[in-house]
């Protein structure tokens, strides 16, 4: 069981609790305002973009390639950006605090 | 196992140059065909605009058959999000409770139905009702209304045997002045009624934006969802396995979608015209011609997928550019992905096999490439599980 908060564009806090899955998967379960899956999950699309509080970059793992190619051009993309659909959901997460980037 | 599939004819010019050529009604197109140089150039709006001549960005050109420019395809920023934000929770409206249920009964119908028959011309029998259908849930008009776009058969701008048609086009164009005249005297709850009502800085939109942003809806969610629900069904016929995985895994279905979608890439390009002389792939492009982003190329950018010529239906990670990239992706991806995973559930529900009795490539004249984008033809028999 991890504790995940995600933090909204409009400075809501949200925490859940997942065993399992993608990250993305339990925002859009739990309608998490700004985080879409358009793609199922699959980096396709962008639309499930946070940035990760850099006290727990440790905690969920730096960004794959895929993922910063994705966002390369992304104006709102920095050092801290996740597609959480590439999270997995381990005990590892738990107390993670996700900032859910703007969009265009 | 080779009807269903789509070669890619782009691979050697990929790797070499990483461009194409096409010459287009004497307005040449320099085809852009790696992954991140389409994406790059598609980011670069100020260089590489839509808010040209309508009809210019589309390949092969529709400048001289239409007038109305394309909302809000064909309109640049910053004037391009104001457009954007009016349509997007409308399109959206796909994912709602309601509208999948809608969906699934019209899929669930349309397969019952031809499982009863013994053959079934896919493109006009399946696909195009499918698609018609489907699209009254996306205006939110009556279900009527699909047997008039039925009956325009499936190229709204293409006869038989000629690229483009400016009869047919505008029987498409007098039609929707006749339902936005219609909207004007009895306004109801459709997007003409919708789009009628809603404002772009203080003011209400005009008949001939209306028109702009109906034009794009029929003529962007047509060849393309027909193609990829017909393209479905012959991958189907020769991988039987995989309805039986999806029946297994229905959390798989989303995925594969990506995946056949990817594959199909139904449209293969969208042009841009270039604002100033530039280079791509360090080859020189002067202002005032045209580029073309070719999704369909980018989607085999071995560079990016492994195995991209193969259908991986659990493919995890899949960057794929079938729906655009950038500020403007395809509107109508909410309502084609959901049209997609209701189908792989209904045929991985109801159907055994699907038997191949005859075919005919629909191969789109690229000039230097020559693509086959799915079928003109596609006659099968659908059998039912016992």
């Amino acid at each position: 069981m991890a504790k995940i908060t995600f933090i909204t564009t409009d400075n809501k806090r949200i925490t859940l609790e997942g065993t399992s899955g993608s990250v993305m998967q339990l925002a859009v379960d739990n309608s998490v305002a700004g985080i879409d899956g358009d793609c199922g999950g699959v980096c396709s699309c962008a639309t499930c973009h946070v940035h990760v509080a850099p006290e727990h970059e440790a905690k969920t793992g730096q960004a794959t390639e895929i993922e910063t190619d994705m966002l390369e051009l992304n104006d709102h993309a920095n050092a801290h950006s996740r597609l959480c659909c590439q999270i997995e959901i381990t005990e590892a997460l738990d107390g993670v605090e996700l900032q859910v980037a703007e969009s265009d | 196992m080779k009807k269903s599939e789509l070669k890619d004819p782009f691979e050697d010019a990929r790797k070499a140059t990483g461009l194409g050529e096409m010459n287009d009604q004497n307005d040449p197109v320099k085809m852009v065909l790696g992954l991140k140089d389409v994406r790059k150039c598609a980011h670069n709006w100020k260089t590489f605009q839509s808010g040209a001549t309508p009809g210019r960005i589309v390949v092969p050109s529709e400048v001289n058959i239409r007038t109305t420019r394309q909302i809000p395809f064909e309109v640049d920023p910053p004037e391009h999000k104001a457009y954007r934000a009016l349509v997007d929770t409308w399109f959206k409206r796909p994912l709602e409770e309601e509208y999948t249920k809608k969906l699934t009964a019209q899929i669930d119908a349309i397969v019952e139905d031809v499982l009863t028959k013994d053959t079934v011309e896919v493109v006009e029998q399946f696909s195009l009702r499918l698609q018609s259908r489907a699209l009254t849930l996306l205006l939110n008009t009556p279900y009527e209304e699909a047997n008039t776009w039925i009956g325009w058969g499936t190229h709204v701008f293409r006869s038989e045997g000629e690229a483009l048609d400016g009869d047919k086009a505008n029987l498409l164009y007098d039609y929707i002045d006749e339902q936005i005249t219609e909207a004007i005297k009895n306004p109801g709850a459709d997007l003409y009624s919708v789009l009628l009502q809603s404002e772009k800085d203080g003011k209400k939109l005009t008949r001939e934006e209306v028109k702009g942003v109906m034009i794009l809806t029929f003529a962007g969610g047509r060849d393309t969802v027909i193609n990829t629900v017909t393209n479905a069904i012959a991958y189907f016929a020769e991988h039987p396995e995989s309805l039986k995985q999806l029946k297994a895994q229905p959390e798989t279905i989303t995925k594969a979608v990506e995946e056949l979608i990817r594959y199909f890439s139904p449209l293969t390009q969208m042009g841009r015209v270039v604002t100033e002389d530039t280079q791509v792939c360090e080859h020189a492009v002067k202002a005032d011609t045209r580029i073309s982003l070719c999704w369909a190329s980018a989607n085999r950018d071995e560079k990016t997928f492994e195995n991209p010529n193969e259908i991986v239906l659990d493919r995890k990670v899949n960057p794929h550019v079938a729906f655009g990239f950038g500020t403007h992706n395809c509107l109508g991806a909410t309502h084609a992905r959901q049209i997609m995973r209701i189908l792989l559930a209904t045929l991985s529900e109801k159907v055994d096999t699907i038997s191949i009795l005859d075919y005919k490539e629909n191969i789109e004249d690229l000039d230097q490439f020559k693509r086959k984008v799915g079928f003109d033809s596609l006659t099968v028999k659908f059998n039912a599980k016992h």
